[in-house]
């Protein structure tokens, strides 16, 4: 950002004391670490003849299960078919909320008459109204999708509306005395005032979004990650069933890190 | 850029804030030629700031209408801009971005855009910090990013809602000084509010005192001195002196009884007001109030 800073940053890059490569280095020792106690937790099942049924759980059985799972092509339709439903959900979530939350944070009579609603609306278990979804839609797939949205869609709107309280009511004095239209109060001024917020918010949503979609195919689908679990638990493949545990953490993990990286790269606060 | 102003003409501005309350001032007049720097000083509260949103059209008064050449004022414009005791810059915007955002919202073209936002640099001394986090820049720098905010539109008229006032003493001499002489260069109209007496001073072509409570315009008292105006300058002494003397009385005046006098005041037109160079100054004042 900083012309003076960055040729200095880029100096001190090889060396450990660079908070980059330090963090990297410690997220790459943890990860051993958690991938140690695995393996040893593994060693122990296989040790022990009464669980050695169970020693498919450890990781080296795991990794082998990935060349036969991404070879038929099981992981990427499992991908496909959660990415779908992910992000549909994600999107009706983002497309009802954050409107929802600017209308929240602009008039106050919206805000108190629907405070007490949203609250309770927001603290229902997303799941529990996976038998409701199921009578009304008539697709497995839109049910999955309404459930994600319903979980997701709180931490959007409230989000968006916390940021727009913090919005200095000058800027839109300064704006329309510039000669700004409502259009370009909310394209040049209220988004990007409120991004850092909203994609904090999404990605606080993308978090439960995740965790409510999983459990959501358990039941009825044929398809998606949580089916190819519930599948390998049935047919006893235990390493497939890992393997499909580890791709599940892996993806929330890569898409938590692009939302960071997002709400870095749009996020105008200083750290003080 | 073209050199223009505009004629300003208050006529019986009466504000307040809700049907119930009372009133923020009461039938204010005033008038100002084109490209005239007047300044505006009055006690906390009689209303100024309120006055200043009613001219740029933030804030449609009670009643009474303020008229730029002869055209009411209905709402707000790119051509009479207004400047708050904050700068209020967009954070999220570099300092060019900041500089150009009234010409985006009119649709101009980049390269014009470009040109035009680096001349309003230049006229402000900040060339050198187009790319910079505006979060970067000390707090007369970012007043002087948002005084190149408003000058890039070529307003007619600026309207200083005490922009100064947050600022070190060096830094607010240098920008008082910058501003009047931009005003005066682009024949700009400047309407000053503050609280500093010196600013008055330095600033103004003429200085109005509003005071009391439904505020009103008690003096009307020409500055006539020549340019630059330095503080220690025997001259500019003497006009500060005179000016705090009549404001005291104005206060003193809106203290007591509502004086038919300070209503006699405000009413007399521009050409009968006081006017004084340095110390002659006192008598043509001292007749006014007697
Ligand atoms: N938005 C508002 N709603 C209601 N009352 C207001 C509002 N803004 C100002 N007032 C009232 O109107 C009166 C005049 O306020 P104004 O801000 O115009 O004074 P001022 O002369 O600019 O004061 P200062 O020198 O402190 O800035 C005050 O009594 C104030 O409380
Ligand atoms: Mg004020």
């Amino acid at each position: 950002m900083n012309a003076a800073v960055a040729p200095a940053r880029l100096f001190a890059l090889p060396r450990l004391s660079s908070p980059a490569v330090r963090r990297l280095f410690y997220g790459a020792v943890g990860l051993g670490l958690l991938f140690g106690l695995w393996w040893l937790g593994g060693l122990l099942l296989y040790l022990n003849p009464a669980t050695r049924s169970f020693a498919n759980f450890g990781p080296i059985p795991t990794f082998r299960a990935f060349p036969e799972l991404i070879g038929d092509g099981t992981i990427l339709r499992a991908i496909e078919s959660s990415g779908y439903r992910l992000g549909m959900g994600l999107l009706l979530a983002i497309t009802c909320g954050v409107p929802i939350g600017i209308f929240m944070g602009r008039s106050q009579t919206f805000r108190q008459l629907s405070n007490t609603p949203f609250q309770l609306l927001r603290m229902i278990s997303p799941l529990s109204w996976e038998p409701i979804a199921v009578i009304v839609f008539a697709k497995w797939d839109a049910a999955i999708i309404f459930l994600i949205a319903i979980a997701a869609v709180w931490p959007v709107a409230f989000s968006t509306a916390a940021g727009l309280a913090k919005v200095d009511p000058a800027w839109f004095k300064v704006s329309r005395n510039l000669g700004a239209r409502p259009w370009h109060m909310l394209s040049q001024i209220i988004l990007p005032a409120i991004a850092f917020d909203v994609l904090t918010g999404i990605r606080l949503a993308l978090g439960v979004a995740w965790i409510v979609l999983v459990p959501a195919e358990f039941l009825g689908v044929t398809s998606g990650l949580g089916y190819s679990i519930e599948d390998a638990r049935e047919t006893l493949s235990y390493n497939h069933l890992t393997a499909m545990v580890l791709v599940i953490g892996v993806i929330g993990f890569a898409l938590d890190s692009i939302c960071m990286l997002l709400i870095t790269r749009y996020s105008w606060h200083r750290q003080t | 850029m073209p050199i223009r102003g505009v004629h300003i003409e208050v006529v019986d501005l009466s504000h307040r804030y809700s049907s119930r309350g009372a009133l923020t001032f009461d039938r204010v007049k005033l008038e100002a030629q084109s490209g005239e720097a007047l300044a505006i000083i009055g006690r906390s509260g009689c209303g100024k700031s309120t006055l200043l949103h009613i001219m740029a059209g933030l804030v449609r008064p009670t009643s009474g209408k303020v008229s730029l050449d002869g055209k009411a004022v209905e709402g707000p414009s790119p051509r009479w801009v207004m400047m708050f005791q904050a700068p209020h810059l967009f954070p999220w915007m570099r300092v060019a971005q900041n500089v150009g955002i009234g010409l985006r919202f009119a649709n101009w073209p980049q390269a014009e855009m470009r040109d035009r936002v680096a001349e309003a640099l230049r006229l402000v001394d900040l060339e050198d910090f187009a790319e910079n986090n505006v979060q970067d820049l000390s707090g007369g720098q970012q007043q002087r990013v948002a005084l190149a905010r408003s000058l890039v539109m070529e307003p007619e008229l600026l309207l200083l809602d005490e922009p100064f006032s947050a600022l070190d003493a060096f830094t607010r001499a240098s920008l008082q000084r910058d501003v009047r002489s931009i005003a005066k260069r682009l024949g700009i109209n400047l309407v000053n509010v503050t609280h500093d007496i010196d600013e008055a001073v330095l600033m103004g072509d003429r200085a109005l005192i509003m005071a009391g409570s439904p505020g009103r315009i008690m003096h009307d008292i020409t500055i006539d001195l020549g340019d630059p105006r330095e503080r220690q300058d025997p001259a500019v002494q003497a006009a500060r002196a005179q000016l705090m003397k009549s404001f005291e009385g104005a206060a003193n005046a809106a203290s007591g009884t509502a004086g038919s006098e300070a209503g006699d005041t405000h009413d007399a037109d521009h050409g009968s007001s006081a006017e004084f160079t340095g110390m002659s100054a006192a008598e043509s004042l001292g007749t006014a109030r007697a």
